[in-house]
């Protein structure tokens, strides 16, 4: 039963008429410029100092997953940028540059870091200001619940996974391990990773040795390693490190000894100091190009790269670049631009395969769940050509099981 | 702890020292002879590495690229004294200082340009590679040839300033320039072959440690805060100064590596400190020299 006569049939009309038209109004322009606004992602990573190989490859790559997306039109229409900033490998620097990129920039979201502890400075802005951070740097501690937040997203692997990997390949019940290690947080993850696999499996420990970071010389530490006579040597470290550290450990003849294993087996390092030294030597990865004969997604990342720099190859790091960067824009297509929550639920829920095989982001820390590979450093000899530096000797697919559970890191289950 | 393990670590801190003492020499050398303090000289260690590396290549051998770069490279000291530095004798020690500061940059920043910054394998001479037994363990062949080149180094710096006709020119142009300048030296021409020597030295310290350590364009900066140690340990300007402190520096890291291993760095760093309050110029240092 009509309550309102003729008068009030217009007043509706015109009620409806005047709403839209201001709702119109209102949103012309916000949709516009939304459209228009370009995604920006800030990129920390240390571009300068011992792990500057590793960044620019990382660089390289999230450049290549940005051109990507931009060939096919953007995300939403909307065209991504990467701003890159070198944070020197440098805590304070890169807390600095990071609140700039957001304060300054306006960035929808940050990627990047390198180091173990540079991350956590990263994640510290990051998280205080609400903004999504996609770290591809090795660490336990950014999913533990001391250091995680909603925005907190772990691309890369972590130590436990990459310790656990490499320990089933190379250890044995009663084998006597020793372990060289960068007295730094990586260091420090890396060991403990390697002690809990190593208690797992039945290996002794024999002795381990903490060096200074970015030490250039290790003579000083062998002649003690040698008379721990273990069957293996874990080096733990990074970068120019792992090359110095694994160069003089093969002066002093501690290949004729004792293996060498070394949590993450890095394709510059190798490449710097040349497959002689690193023959035989067993490591982590989580990418290889060499993949691409058992994964149609690494060939297809391969290629991409290939052709983007002129035929060269997408090494290990720089594949963390690509994926982190990849993965958080395949978020915001599903979430439909860059608003924070959206773009978050999308990421827990993401199901992608950018390099290696399936991964996804764990509900609980965020940490990817991903293929692990355990490379072994070929003899020049066997080498086909000079970009076939590893033999494949294993290829875990993700699973949970690789990861600490969440109660044990603190979360609510 | 056994014996046998203590003197291998005795061996590996000489070792150690032996590269040092290149290094320090070098530094102390021009410091104490044309007042320069050279912030350049872990660059041009560097810039050693690199062209001992090529020269190796180019030529077939290690021994080639280890006589000549040092040649070569002390060559471009020369001609960077001739060039650069000439100009600021007799103004404050800041304009030297923050010339070859500035220069190191560009030597760094060149290297990256023509060699990438990743790093370049330089292996080890044939000759050199593998250890040798010493009975009461192995010791690498190259580390003992380093002593022992380092060791004959020595031995002809100080033959050649202590015995010789030049040498006394040289030392005694350290000390007055004026009164040698007068007696009708061109002392012009000691202060290039001085740079020279200096950058040399670096260079051979460069082309040594390429076998030891990975060679890339950062390899000196840290190489320069150890030079720059172990030459106030020994006192600015004193060659006996940079050897003694050099072997110093080396056997303590060496030894506190074996009982307290994450140390080894700071060590150098607190004898320092210490030989700064006791002995503020120096072990082998004169007190209140400014060059």
């Amino acid at each position: 039963m009509p309550k309102f006569g003729p008068t009030s049939k217009i007043s509706r009309r015109t009620a409806l008429a005047g709403l839209s038209a201001s709702a119109a109004l209102l949103a012309m322009p916000r949709l516009g410029r939304a459209a228009d606004e370009t995604i920006r992602i800030g990129f920390p990573t240390p571009l300068t100092g011992p792990f500057a190989a590793e960044a620019r490859d990382q660089v390289k790559c999230a450049e290549l997953a940005v051109k990507l997306a931009n060939d096919k039109g953007g995300i939403g229409g909307r065209k991504v940028e990467l701003l890159v900033r070198d944070d020197k490998l440098n805590a304070g620097e890169a807390a600095t540059r990071t609140l700039e990129l957001i304060e300054k920039d306006k960035v929808h979201a940050v990627v990047g870091a390198l180091s173990s502890a540079v991350q956590l400075a990263v994640n510290e802005v990051t998280r205080a200001r609400g903004v999504i951070y996609v770290s591809i740097s090795q660490s336990d501690t950014i999913n533990e619940a001391k250091d995680f937040s909603k925005f907190t997203f772990h691309e890369a692997l972590n130590p436990h996974m990459t310790t656990a990997a490499v320990a089933r390949q190379t250890l044995k019940k009663g084998m006597k391990v020793a372990h060289l290690v960068a007295d730094y947080a990586y260091g420090h993850e890396m060991l403990r990773g390697f002690k809990r696999a190593q208690a797992a499996i039945g290996a002794d420990n024999v002795g381990e040795i903490l060096h200074p970071f970015g030490a250039a010389d290790y003579s000083t530490f062998m002649p003690r390693l040698m008379s721990m006579r273990p069957d293996v040597l874990c080096i733990s470290n990074f970068g120019r490190d792992q090359a110095n550290a694994i160069k003089q450990a093969v002066d002093f003849g501690v290949k004729q000894q004792m293996k060498i294993v070394v949590p993450v087996i890095l394709h510059n390092q190798r490449l710097a100091v040349g497959p002689d030294v690193f023959e035989g030597v067993v490591g982590g990865a989580n990418y290889y190009w060499g993949l691409e004969t058992q994964s149609k997604s690494a060939a297809a990342f391969n290629s991409a790269f290939k052709a983007a720099n002129g035929g060269a190859i997408p090494t290990d790091y720089g594949a963390y670049g690509y994926s982190g960067v990849g993965s958080l824009l395949q978020a915001m297509q599903t979430a439909g631009g860059t608003d924070t929550d959206k773009v978050i639920d999308a990421l827990e829920k993401l199901q992608y395969d950018l390099t290696k095989g399936p991964q996804h982001y764990r509900k609980c820390d965020h940490q990817s769940v991903q293929p692990v590979l355990v490379l072994e450093s070929k003899k020049k000899s066997a080498m086909a050509n000079d970009n076939d530096l590893f033999a494949i000797l294993a290829n875990d697919t993700g699973s949970d099981d690789m990861l600490r559970s969440c109660s044990e890191l603190g979360h609510a289950t | 702890m056994d014996l046998s393990l203590i003197i291998m670590q005795l061996l590996s801190g000489i070792a150690l020292g032996a590269v040092l003492v290149i290094t320090a020499l070098g530094l102390t050398i021009v410091f104490g002879m044309l007042g320069v303090v050279n912030f350049a000289h872990g660059a041009l260690f560097m810039i050693g590495a690199y062209a001992g590396l090529y020269l190796a290549s180019l030529t077939g051998s290690f021994w080639w690229g280890l006589l000549l770069a040092p040649i070569l490279i002390g060559g471009f000291g020369m001609l960077i004294e001739f060039v650069l530095i000439r100009r600021l004798y007799g103004r404050s020690i800041d304009d030297p200082l923050l010339l070859t500061f500035g220069l190191s940059y560009i030597l760094v920043e060149g290297v990256r340009i023509v060699f990438g910054s990743d790093g370049i394998p330089f292996p080890t001479p044939p000759q050199l590679i593998g250890v040798l037994d010493l009975g009461i363990g192995f010791f690498p062949r190259y580390r003992l040839f380093v002593i022992a080149l380092v060791a004959v180094v020595l031995l002809v710096l100080w033959l050649t300033l202590e015995k010789t006709r030049i040498g006394l020119i040289v030392r005694a142009g350290a000390r007055d320039p004026t009164i040698m300048q007068v007696l009708g030296v061109d002392i012009g021409r000691v202060w290039v072959a001085i740079f020279g020597l200096g950058v040399g030295l670096a260079a051979l310290g460069g082309v040594l440690a390429g076998p030891m350590r990975s060679v890339n364009p950062e390899m000196g900066s840290l190489v320069l805060a150890e030079a720059f140690v172990v030459t106030v340990i020994g006192g600015l300007g004193s060659i006996v100064g940079a050897v003694v402190a050099g072997l110093m520096v080396g056997i303590s890291i060496s030894l506190v590596a074996l009982f307290a291993p994450e140390m080894a760095t700071i060590v150098m760093f607190a004898l320092m400190a210490v030989v700064l309050l006791i002995r503020p110029q120096g072990l082998f240092g004169v007190r209140g020299r400014t060059a």
